[in-house]
C-alpha cells in the first residue's frame, strides 16, 4: 500500500494553471525524488500535500484511504512533515524548545528538562554527532540546524517527510551526514519525498524519481533503470511556445566590439568562482542556471552590490571593481533589480515620480524640477513601454504586475545606458507585457545597447539570447553556447549538474 | 503628492480635490470655525484670533521640521529640547554682550549642529529615529539645565534696549497680525512649494517611500536623511529664537511636549509615519485643527485634565482612519 497517493491533482492561480492532473505515489520506506525546472510546479504540489494550498481537482489517498487535507494541521495529524529549503528556527531559543515549539504554546508552562530529554531521544538516532538540546540554535552550524529542523518536523509522529532542496546550503561532509540520517529514517518505514536539482543526490540517495514539467507529471522511474540523459530530456523537452523578436543577424564578436570584459571574478562568500566572459556591443547575452546557482550574485558582484574576493571588470577601458554602485550606474552600466517591489519601485508614488527617479539631475534647473520636462519624459516612456494607465499621475501600486514591471524598466532606462543587466525582467508578468518587454530589449540592441539577461525561464533564454553562459550548481560557467546550440536539451544538460555528474563518473571509471 | 489621475474638466478637478486629505481637513476646519463663531461670542474676537495665530506660529515652525523628517520615514522627538537649547545659547550670548543678531545665529547654529549629530547617529549606526531622538530629547534638555544651572534666564530688561529683537516675538503688522505669524506664514508657503517642486525634497520622498529602491536609483539616502534631520533641528532653533523674544527669556522647561503636538499635527494632516507621503500644507492644517480644538476647549472652559485626553483620542482616530483607508486601497488594487 502506498503511504501517499495523488490522483489527478490540478491547480490554477487565477487564469494561470500550474498543475494538470498530476498523479504521484510514495511508498513507505522509500526515498522518492521529484525533479523539474524552476516553475515546473514542484512546490505547488508539495504545498497541496502539506495543506498550504487547496487543489482545484483530484484526490489524495493516505495509506489507501481517501483524505481531504484542508489545513496544515490536518497534514500534521496525518503524519506529513515538511522541511523547507530555508531554515526557519527561532535563533534565540534552545534546540529543545524549537523542536517542541508547537506543543509549548498550550498551557503556557513547560519544563525544559523533560523537553530536553524528549528532544535527545529524537536527535540521537538522527545524527552521529550528538546535538545538545540545551544549546541555543544560533550557536549551531547550519548542518546541525538542519538536523534540528528535521527533528522538529518528525517529532510529531512522522510518516511522510518532504525535503525541499535539503542540501542546497550544505557542504559536502554536511550533506553526507544528512543523507545518512535520511537513510535511517527510511529504515523506520518513513516515506521521503526529496526535491532536488542535484543529479548526484538523485542517483546516489534515491530509490525512485519523478519528473514534473510545466505542471505535468512526465514520468516516474526506478533510479537504477534510468540514465542522466533521459532525466534531462524529460525535464527540458518542449517546444518554444511563444513568439520572440528576431535575433541579431550580424554580430561582430571582435576585440574592438567588447563593451564589458569580466575576468576571474571570485565571490567573497563563495557563491561563484572564476567567472570569465565578454559582452559584445548590441548582443543579448544570457545567463542560465538553476535556482541558487549564483546568477544574480554574479550580476550584483559586477555592479558593486556584492563583496568580491578577486577578479576584474573592464568597462570603458577601466576596472570598475571597487567603484560605488551609483558611479557605475552613472557611467552607463545599469541593472534592473530582481525584486521590483523591494529594490525597484516606489509603490506609493505615481508613475511620473517613479520614472524620473534616476533622471532627476537632467530635469532640474536651479534645484527646482522642471514639471514640463518631467511630464514629457514620462509621457514618452509610457508610450514607448505601452504602460496601461489612466495617466502619469496614477499610483504605481494600483497598476498590474506587468505594468509595474514596465514602469521599473522605464525607470532603469530613463538615462540611456550603454549596458543593461536585467535580472528576471519578466518574472510574475502576464504574457502580453512579457512580449512587450522582450520587444523593447531587442529594440535596445538595435540602438547599440548591450544586454545581459538573467532568467530562470528556459524558454526566455532560448528565445531571446544571442549567446548564453551556462552556470552549474557550483557557481561556475561550465559552457558557453551560441546559435543552434541554444536549445533546451543542451542547456538543461549543463546546468542540472548532469554534465558534472557524468564527468566525475568518467573519472572514477578511468581511475579504476 | 497628488494621489489620483487627473480627469479633464471641472468635474475632474473637483474629484481630484475631494480625494486629497487637505481638502477634507480644510472643510472640517471651516465647519468648526463657523460653529464656534455662532456658539461662542468670544471666538470671533480680535483677541482670540490673535491668540490662535500666535500659538500656531511657533508650533507651526516646529511642525514643518517634523514633517520634513517624517517624509524620509523618520521622526524627531527632540524638537522641543532643541528649541529650548537654541534659546539658551542665544540668551547666554546676549547676556555676555554678543550683538543680538549674532547671538541668534549662534543659537540657530547650535540647533543645526545638534540635528547633524542626530542624523549621523541615525544613519551611520543604523539606529531608529525613535530611540535616537528620544535619547537626544533628554540629552539636549540636560545641556540646557547644565548651561543655566536649572534657573530661568530673564531678558525682560535687556530686550528693552533691543527693539528689533523684541519686535520679532511681540510685534504686530498693521497692529492686528502678529509678526511671528507673518514669519511662520512665509516659511510655510516656501516650505510647501519647495516640497512640491524641488529636487532635494523629491529625494526625501523617494527615500521615505522605499529606501532600498532610492539607493538603487543612485540617491545617497544617508545624506538625504541627515539633511532632513539638520533641517528639522534648524527650524526648531528658529522657533526657539522667536519663543525667546516673545516670552522675553528662557524657562528651562520651554518646549516640553511640543514634539507631540508637532507629531500629532503631521499625522492628522496625512503625513505617513512610514514615510514617503504627506505635504507641508496637510501637516499644518492638522496643526490648525489641533489649535482650534484646543481653543474651543478653552472657550467652553473644558477642564484642563480633559484636554490632553481629547486631543490624543483625535490623533488616534486620525491614525485609525489612515490605516483603514490604506487597507481599503490595497485591497482594491490587489
Amino acid at each position: 500500500m502506498n503511504a501517499l497517493e495523488l490522483k489527478g491533482i490540478s491547480k490554477s492561480f487565477g487564469r494561470n494553471q500550474v498543475l494538470f492532473g498530476v498523479d504521484f505515489a510514495l511508498r513507505p520506506g522509500e526515498i522518492h525524488a521529484i525533479m523539474g525546472e524552476n516553475g515546473a510546479g514542484k512546490s505547488t504540489l508539495m504545498n497541496i500535500v502539506y495543506g498550504n494550498l487547496k487543489p482545484d481537482g483530484g484526490e489524495i489517498y493516505i495509506n489507501g484511504q481517501k483524505t481531504a487535507i484542508n489545513h496544515v494541521l490536518d497534514a500534521q495529524n496525518l503524519g506529513i512533515c515538511f522541511v523547507h529549503q530555508e531554515i526557519a528556527l527561532c535563533q534565540d531559543a534552545t534546540v529543545a524548545e524549537n523542536i517542541f515549539m508547537s506543543q509549548i504554546g498550550r498551557g503556557g508552562k513547560y519544563n525544559l528538562k523533560t523537553l530536553a530529554a524528549k528532544a535527545k531521544e529524537i536527535l540521537d538516532p538522527l545524527s552521529s554527532k550528538p546535538i545538545d538540546p540545551y544549546e541555543i540554535v544560533e550557536r549551531l552550524p547550519i548542518s546541525s540546524q538542519q538536523v534540528v529542523e528535521i527533528a522538529k518536523a518528525i517529532s510529531n509522529n512522522c510518516r511522510i517527510l518532504i525535503l525541499d532542496e535539503p542540501t542546497s546550503s550544505l557542504s559536502g561532509a554536511e550533506a553526507e551526514a544528512l543523507h545518512q540520517m535520511i537513510h535511517r529514517l527510511r529504515e523506520n518505514g518513513i516515506g521521503i519525498i526529496y526535491i532536488s536539482h542535484r543529479m548526484s543526490d538523485i542517483f546516489e540517495q534515491c530509490d525512485r524519481v519523478s519528473v514534473l514539467r510545466d505542471g505535468h507529471m512526465v514520468a516516474t522511474y526506478n533510479v537504477s533503470e534510468v540514465s542522466v540523459q533521459q532525466l534531462v530530456n524529460d525535464m527540458a523537452g518542449r517546444e518554444v511556445d511563444m513568439l520572440y523578436p528576431e535575433k541579431a543577424a550580424d554580430l561582430h564578436r571582435e576585440e574592438s566590439n567588447v563593451v564589458l570584459d569580466v575576468r576571474g571574478l571570485e565571490d567573497a562568500a563563495g557563491k561563484f568562482h572564476e567567472i570569465n566572459f565578454r559582452l559584445y556591443q548590441g548582443e543579448v547575452l544570457g545567463f542560465a542556471g538553476l535556482l541558487g546557482a549564483g546568477r544574480s550574485e554574479i550580476m550584483k558582484g559586477i555592479v558593486g552590490l556584492r563583496k568580491l574576493k578577486g577578479g576584474e571588470v573592464l568597462f570603458q577601458g577601466k576596472n570598475i571593481v571597487g567603484m560605488r554602485t551609483k558611479d557605475i550606474f552613472d557611467s552607463g552600466l545599469v541593472m534592473l533589480p530582481e525584486d521590483r517591489k523591494k529594490q525597484g519601485l516606489f509603490l506609493d508614488m505615481n508613475i511620473r515620480q517613479n520614472t524620473v527617479a534616476t533622471y532627476l539631475s537632467e530635469i532640474t534647473k536651479n534645484g527646482i524640477i522642471d514639471r514640463k520636462k518631467e511630464r514629457e519624459l514620462t509621457q514618452s516612456r509610457i508610450e514607448r513601454m505601452n504602460i496601461r494607465c489612466v495617466g502619469s499621475d496614477q499610483i504605481v501600486r494600483s497598476l498590474s504586475g506587468g505594468n509595474q514591471q514596465k514602469v521599473l524598466v522605464a525607470k532603469t532606462l530613463a538615462k540611456k545606458p550603454e549596458i543593461v543587466i536585467m535580472d528576471e525582467p519578466t518574472r510574475g508578468v502576464d504574457v502580453g507585457a512579457k512580449a512587450e518587454i522582450h520587444r523593447l530589449l531587442r529594440d535596445l540592441t538595435h540602438e547599440g545597447v548591450s544586454v545581459i539577461l538573467v532568467s530562470s525561464e528556459l524558454n526566455e533564454v532560448i528565445g531571446m539570447c544571442d549567446r548564453v553562459e551556462l552556470i552549474d550548481g557550483s557557481g561556475t560557467i561550465v559552457k558557453e553556447v551560441l546559435g543552434d546550440e541554444i536549445n533546451s536539451d543542451t542547456i538543461m544538460y549543463y546546468i542540472s549538474d548532469a554534465y558534472r555528474y557524468e564527468q566525475s563518473n568518467r573519472e572514477v571509471s578511468i581511475n579504476e | 503628492m497628488n494621489e489620483i489621475a487627473p480627469k479633464p474638466g471641472i468635474k475632474g478637478i473637483v474629484k481630484k480635490l475631494s480625494d486629497v486629505r487637505e481638502t477634507s481637513l480644510l472643510m472640517i476646519i471651516i465647519l468648526c470655525a463657523v460653529i464656534l463663531t455662532f456658539t461662542n461670542e468670544f471666538f470671533f474676537t480680535t483677541a482670540n484670533l490673535q491668540t490662535v495665530l500666535g500659538s500656531i506660529s511657533i508650533n507651526g515652525i516646529l511642525t514643518i521640521g517634523m514633517i520634513v523628517v517624517m517624509i524620509t520615514g523618520g521622526l524627531d522627538l527632540s524638537v522641543g529640547s532643541v528649541m529650548c537649547m537654541s534659546m539658551a545659547f542665544a540668551a547666554q550670548a546676549i547676556l555676555s554682550g554678543v550683538p543680538p543678531l549674532l547671538a541668534c545665529l549662534i543659537g540657530i547654529a547650535a540647533s543645526a549642529l545638534s540635528g547633524l549629530l542626530i542624523g549621523l547617529v541615525v544613519t551611520k549606526l543604523k539606529l531608529s529615529h525613535f530611540i535616537v531622538t528620544l535619547c537626544f530629547m533628554g540629552i539636549y534638555r540636560g545641556v540646557v539645565y547644565v548651561m543655566t544651572a536649572g534657573k530661568s534666564i530673564s531678558l525682560v530688561s535687556t530686550l528693552k534696549d533691543m527693539p528689533k529683537l523684541a519686535f520679532l516675538g511681540s510685534g504686530y503688522i498693521g497692529s492686528y497680525i502678529p509678526f511671528t505669524f507673518v514669519i511662520f506664514a512665509l516659511l510655510a508657503v516656501a516650505a510647501d512649494l519647495y516640497a512640491r517642486r524641488s529636487t532635494r525634497m523629491r529625494k526625501l520622498y523617494y527615500t521615505g517611500s522605499n529606501e532600498l529602491a532610492a539607493g538603487h536609483s543612485g540617491i545617497n539616502t544617508d545624506r538625504v536623511k541627515i539633511g532632513a534631520c539638520v533641517a528639522c533641528s534648524t527650524l526648531a532653533g528658529v522657533a526657539g529664537i522667536i519663543y525667546m523674544s516673545k516670552y522675553s527669556g528662557v524657562s528651562t522647561s520651554a518646549g516640553t511636549g511640543l514634539e507631540m503636538t508637532a507629531l500629532s499635527a503631521a499625522v492628522i494632516g496625512g503625513v505617513s509615519m512610514n514615510g514617503g507621503k504627506g505635504t507641508v500644507a496637510g501637516g499644518l492644517l492638522g496643526l490648525l485643527f489641533i489649535v482650534l480644538i484646543q481653543d474651543a476647549m478653552n472657550l467652553f472652559s473644558v477642564q484642563a485634565f480633559w484636554q490632553d485626553l481629547i486631543r490624543y483620542v483625535i490623533v488616534l482616530l486620525a491614525v485609525i482612519l489612515d490605516v483603514v483607508q490604506e487597507t481599503a486601497r490595497k485591497k482594491k488594487n490587489s
